[in-house]
């Protein structure tokens, strides 16, 4: 492979790394359900950049591309969406309930109900 | 880039189209059910359990028949293009397990659903079937993939499938349990995409198979190896990741919770355990396998005492299930075994899948026995369940024989299991694994007597059962303990099977 493009994917892949850290920042430092949820999908778009470098690396001659990464990005993004979609679902549904957006513990005096 | 393989890697064997089977079939059920809900839905569930315990069974029957691994390769396109379904001793082993599990919690949720028939074709029930066998495909996905990205599919399927079980009743409580489950699950899976890009990005292929022949891989395969062992660990709540799981397990439906204590966090555990043997290098599976011990043997013992110390009985049940789960993890330096020897032959392999399966079936056995009485009495708090035996002698039984393979107290599965650990850490030189193990089947004791001795007491107002409870409903979970103790009578048939199909890889061991 050319330098030229070694150093394109190298670019792209950088990107996607500091993508990644800001979302996984975001996933661990901030206590909102929806904040995380949003830093879910910044490490994701990150983590499919870095995908995208790799099919640019990978590519055969005359390819522009490695096509195997660039489906598996595909998935990938189904899948997160699915995942988001989940998560707002169930937060909405959270808030509905008691009127917080995050896990932090209720307070106190709730007493653990029995299952039935 | 790297080498490729020419010679095709899996070859595919006439039973390969079982384990397409396995999977598909569970996801016709799902969508025969989304077609015919909400009348057929059950019928509609057992016919397909009823298919897929045939399907699992014959899967078991063709591994022993032939004495070789079952592979499929998907469309004909040979890996590294194509993806490839393998089942060789081990997954077979698991899927069987899985089959039996989900059968005898359908059994229990159909006599659940019985004791309130207004409900029965209502919303809640018919989603449950849906899931219900959603999580059955994943699993099997899980067991039988070749391929990493594949595997990192069939991952996120069973998250989907596995959060909303934990919140079926809708309550705020266990949507939060629901909730923090799903962040755990979701930063585990894109730590586990992120590796998977590394090492397509250095290698060019994610086979397993083709994997595991290349030998040292460099920093490359480390890095995302700890990745993607790290974000399995989020999912398999180990002991500092386990937060999640005492809510999620304990706020679920009884059904509900068995399948996901039993089953769910076994898929992670078992894609630990092929990245760690079959494709991590000889070195780095030696450290990574020091480490998952450390934390296995701190989880067996800081959750045995948390479960000694709850109130509720579920919740015990759920901190007794990361307990547990510790014991998988010190398999890893333990099957390092003598040089030369593949780890899948030491007695620590047949030790460590012995505890996996005998788990699965008492705690599937103790969440259904914890439902029957928590659905008798209207509350699971034991200190309000004193002589709660004499009202319910099978759940009681079922509990007891259910923690006598917990507690590794012979006859059962446990007993062998954590038998074979044990000598395994005593041959092998590692007296701290060997006092943990023995020290967690002592406190797995405390909590087990703890609930026998509420069941067997003889308090001054006997206790009163608010609704009658049918005697078929108790079977199911003494069946699934019985199965636990009798896994105990069949110690050397598994030795073989679990070895089936393993001898083709290249060995992980140090030379």
């Amino acid at each position: 492979m050319s330098s030229a493009i070694s150093d394109t994917a190298t670019l792209f892949g950088l990107c996607g790394a500091a993508l990644a850290g800001i979302g996984l920042f975001v996933v661990i430092a901030h206590p909102g359900l929806l904040r995380r949820l949003v830093g879910f999908n910044i490490l994701g778009a990150g983590i499919f950049m870095v995908f995208g470098a790799v099919a640019r690396r990978g590519a055969a001659a005359g390819l522009p591309g490695d096509p195997v990464p660039q489906a598996m990005v595909i998935t990938g993004i189904v899948v997160a969406f699915s995942a988001s979609a989940l998560a707002v679902a169930l937060l909405r549904r959270l808030f509905d309930l008691t009127g917080r957006e995050s896990l932090e513990p209720p307070a106190a005096g709730e007493t653990p109900r029995a299952e039935s | 880039m790297t080498p490729l393989a020419l010679a095709p890697v899996h070859v595919a064997t006439p039973g390969g189209y079982l384990l397409v089977l396995a999977l598909t079939l569970p996801v016709i059920g799902v969508l025969a059910i989304l077609a015919f809900a909400p009348r057929r839905a059950r019928q509609v569930a057992l016919a397909s359990m009823a298919a897929g315990l045939a399907v699992a069974i014959a899967i078991l029957a063709e591994l022993l028949r032939t004495g070789d691994a079952l592979t499929y390769v998907v469309g004909g396109w040979q890996p590294p293009l194509g993806i490839a379904l393998r089942a060789d001793g081990l997954s077979a082993a698991l899927i069987a397990m899985t089959a039996l599990v989900i059968s005898a919690t359908g059994l229990f949720a159909r006599g659940m659903q019985d004791l309130s028939p207004e409900t029965r074709d209502g919303r809640a029930a018919t989603t449950f079937w849906a899931l219900l066998l959603a999580t059955w495909s994943a699993l099997n996905t899980v067991f039988l993939g070749e391929d990493l990205f594949n595997l990192y599919v069939a991952l996120e399927l069973l998250t989907f499938a596995a959060v909303p079980l934990v919140c079926l009743d809708g309550r705020a409580e266990t949507m939060a349990a629901a909730l923090r489950y799903l962040m755990f699950a979701l930063l585990g899976s894109l730590l586990y995409l992120l590796g998977v890009g590394l090492i397509y990005g250095a290698f060019g292929t994610l086979d397993i198979r083709i994997l595991s022949g290349l030998g040292d891989g460099g920093p490359a395969l480390s890095v995302a190896l700890a990745l993607m062992i790290a974000g399995l660990l989020a999912k398999a709540a180990l002991f500092p990741l386990h937060l999640w799981l005492p809510p999620a397990h304990a706020g679920a439906p009884a059904a509900a919770s068995a399948v996901l204590s039993a089953l769910v966090i076994k898929a992670p555990v078992f894609l630990i355990l092929r990245l760690v043997l079959d494709v991590a290098p000889p070195e780095a599976a030696a450290f990574a396998g020091q480490l998952l011990a450390v934390l296995g043997a701190s989880s067996i013992l800081f959750c045995s005492v948390m479960a000694l110390r709850q109130a509720r009985l579920k919740l015990m049940i759920a901190y007794s299930t990361v307990a547990q789960i510790g014991y998988l993890f010190i398999v890893f330096p333990l099957a390092s075994g003598p040089e030369g020897t593949p780890p899948w032959e030491t007695i620590a392999w047949t030790g460590g899948t012995l505890q996996l399966v005998s788990h699965a079936l008492a705690k599937a056995a103790m969440f259904l026995a914890a439902g029957v009485v928590a659905e008798a009495f209207g509350h699971d708090r034991i200190a309000g369940l004193g002589g709660f035996g004499r009202a319910l002698p099978l759940s009681a039984a079922a509990f007891g024989l259910a923690g006598l393979s917990l507690m590794g107290i012979p006859p059962s599965g446990g007993f062998i299991a954590k038998c074979l650990l044990l000598t395994a850490a005593v041959i092998n030189g590692h007296p701290w694994l060997a006092a943990t193990i023995l020290a967690g089947g002592l406190l797995a004791g405390g909590y087990v007597f703890r609930v026998i001795n509420t069941a067997l007491a003889s308090p001054a107002t006997p206790l009163a059962v608010q609704r009658p409870i049918p005697r078929r409903l108790e079977m199911t979970a003494l069946a699934l303990a019985v199965a636990a103790v009798l896994l105990g009578f069949i110690p050397l048939e598994p030795f073989g099977l679990l070895q089936i199909g393993r001898s083709g890889l290249a060995t992980a061991v140090a030379p």
